[in-house]
């Protein structure tokens, strides 16, 4: 039986999507390690990792795809897979990139899938279709067949399947995959836009910058593991910002630096950058110039999301996937 | 979870998804195959009136969306070209057999020298010349050992494995399909098209008999003679049948389809099973097992055309199909319930 109203209520809970040591073993790999992943309500969550580190074979489990080896996984407040037919039909999901039926049009292909779901009214699937086909810039191109859709099109016809039902999560496993700038630009902000409506998105990805552009909250996973979860503001905090000094006298400015206790100095080009000391910066500045450092640019630069990811891992991150 | 909400064979599961949802889904494609192939027709017919609303409040909606399932499956088997080009080549055997007869007896002379059996060919073929209408029986029985189950058996290898190499699986179940449903509207959608095949065979040699060759009063196998529309009901009557033997192909093929990815690789296995079955019915030292093959009674289908009518073989076959049904079928349900959808 679809959910009713007072199923509704009962399920707003604050978090949803929770997982205690969720895990999922394959032979002797494991591909997801006790994950305990907890999404807030109304939040644009980043989940961060590189290709291959158990991203996408999490959000199957929490889809009800893949049966988990161990643990618990509950997304709108209910036990999944077991309830995933009073889930499912509240979520939005774009995994692993469109699938769709070539030989059918772009419309025909929403149809389709609406028609599988035990919730949506059939009276009202063809108006849902065309205002999802409306909602991602598709209407002119509806009656065209999906075999002759690019890329680009295609991932925007995912996510109107997505959108055919006003859902209270969706699920975007990596949605800007294989898209040209300007239609990456096109699906951010489309999930800003969404975001905005209250609906609490899920998002992955292998490109940080997406997400720090995106999410309010973010976890980050490399090899099957959990490292870190929070919000966005949060986890760059964790990092401490570096001091960047810009002066054409690279190699006398970081001999005086080294001098002063500043850390781990990277020369690159005509920047010397380095961990602050714990000292008065000021301090540091004028040091430089009695050394007859022509200094000129000095500040302290804030931590990325990328920083962060490095400090947390001891590891550059594979951005090129 | 479909896990969770069917319990017990498969035809139990059919009847639970039944009550909560519809009962003429569980018509349409339910354990007993017999009355499968036969409603299908009429049930698609009902799903639109009530979608427009008929029933009474969540149920009727409820039941419009089972049956709405069924409809898009439906639609899509019957949109794809690769079955457009099943039925086609089905429709030109009845007009090559028709054909052949004609153009062998255009000196005046009869099939294969005359014997009583006609010597050779399949059934039925000796006595086109006479009555058009005879050439319906003998195209079922040349297609009904291969064309036709090749056929179920290429459209059911693709029904689950063709969409997860697709992708377009992982869409249905999140949508959420849940998997028992979708399991019975591609069984449901697979009996359909087993019902279509057919008939577009049937028509096709009823159009072919009536243009090339006279029609009339059709005399029996026990010599007796019926009225030419008491033939016509014999020979639709003889079309269901056929299209009922192959629910054992489409239940076996069925669950081919969800052992593997790969659609191609499901349909071939579908039609090498068919190929192999056929054979060890050929070879007498392997008698044992004959009355256990799907298609070891298939060509009873001609006791219809006796006065009165040999049942024996009929109810046997039947019930083969519908036990096939019932094994195959639970199997791919069991084996579909539990499995990792990682396409």
């Amino acid at each position: 039986m679809p959910s009713t109203s007072g199923d509704r209520a009962g399920d707003r809970t604050a978090d949803v999507i929770e997982t205690s040591g969720l895990t999922k073993r394959y032979g002797k790999h494991l591909a997801v390690d006790h994950l305990d992943l907890t999404v807030p309500r109304g939040s644009v969550f980043g989940f961060l990792g590189p290709n291959g580190s158990g991203k996408t074979t999490t959000i199957r489990m929490l889809m009800g795809l893949i049966e988990p080896t161990s643990g618990r996984a509950r997304v709108l407040g209910r036990p999944m897979p077991r309830d995933g037919r009073r889930v499912l039909p509240r979520v939005g999901a774009l995994i692993e990139g469109p699938a769709l039926y070539g030989f059918l049009s772009g419309r025909d292909n929403l149809l389709r899938y609406d028609s599988a779901d035990p919730t949506a009214d059939p009276r009202t699937r063809r108006t849902r279709a065309e205002a999802a086909l409306d909602r991602v810039g598709l209407t002119a191109a509806a009656g065209k067949k999906a075999k002759a859709y690019s890329l680009g099109m295609k991932q925007r016809l995912g996510l109107a399947a997505a959108l055919l039902q006003p859902r209270e999560l969706l699920v975007l496993d990596e949605p800007t995959n294989g898209l040209d700038p300007q239609g990456m630009r096109e699906i951010r902000s489309l999930v800003r836009e969404l975001a905005s409506d209250g609906t609490t998105v899920f998002l992955s990805s292998h490109l940080l910058d997406e997400i720090e552009q995106v999410c309010s909250h973010a976890a980050v996973m490399t090899r099957g593991r959990l490292i870190t979860q929070g919000p966005v503001a949060e986890l760059a905090a964790g990092a401490r910002g570096r001091l960047v000094v810009t002066t054409p006298d690279t190699g006398d400015a970081a001999r005086v630096l080294k001098e002063l206790g500043v850390a781990d100095l990277v020369i690159a080009d005509d920047r010397v950058t380095g961990e602050p000391p714990g000292t008065e910066l000021a301090d540091v500045n004028a040091a430089l110039v009695e050394a007859g450092v022509r200094v000129r640019g000095f500040g302290v630069e804030r931590a990325s999301l990328e920083d962060a990811f490095v400090a947390l891992t001891g590891e550059g991150f594979d951005v090129a996937g | 979870m479909s896990r969770a909400e069917a319990a017990g064979s498969d035809g139990r599961a059919a009847a639970e998804a039944a009550g909560s949802d519809g009962r003429a889904a569980a018509e349409a494609a339910g354990s007993d195959g017999r009355a499968g192939a036969e409603t299908v027709g009429s049930d698609g017919r009902a799903a639109s009136g009530v979608a427009l609303g008929t029933g009474s409040g969540g149920r009727a909606v409820s039941l419009a969306w089972t049956l709405g399932l069924f409809r898009s499956e439906l639609s899509l088997t019957f949109r794809r070209w690769r079955t457009l080009a099943l039925l086609a080549v089905l429709a030109a055997v009845p007009v090559l057999v028709g054909v052949a007869v004609r153009i062998e007896t255009s000196d005046g002379g009869s099939i294969g020298g005359g014997g009583p059996d006609g010597g050779g060919g399949p059934a039925f073929i000796a006595q086109v010349t006479n009555n058009g209408l005879f050439l319906v029986f003998t195209a079922l029985a040349a297609t009904l050992p291969f064309f036709l189950p090749m056929a179920i058996g290429v459209v059911a290898g693709d029904a689950i494995a063709g969409e997860a190499s697709a992708g377009t699986l992982r869409y249905l179940l999140v949508a959420p399909a849940g998997r028992t449903r979708l399991l019975l509207a591609k069984y449901a959608s697979t009996l359909a098209f087993c019902l279509v095949a057919t008939l577009v065979v049937a028509a096709s040699a009823l159009a072919v008999g009536a243009l090339l060759f006279p029609l009339g009063e059709v005399t029996t196998i026990s010599g007796t003679r019926i009225s030419f529309t008491d033939g016509l009901l014999r020979a639709l009557l003889i079309a269901l049948v056929v299209a009922a033997s192959l629910i054992g192909v489409a239940a076996l093929g069925l669950f081919v389809s969800t052992l593997t990815n790969s659609g191609i690789a499901a349909m071939a296995t579908t039609v090498g099973l068919l190929i192999t079955v056929q054979i060890v019915d050929q070879i007498p030292q392997l008698h044992a097992v004959h009355p256990y093959l799907f298609s070891h009674y298939w060509l009873s289908f001609a006791d219809l055309m006796r006065e009165p009518v040999y049942w024996d073989d009929l109810v046997k076959n039947l019930g083969l199909q519908g036990l096939y049904a019932g094994v195959f079928g639970s199997a791919a349900w069991a084996r579909f319930g539990a499995k990792d959808i990682a396409t």
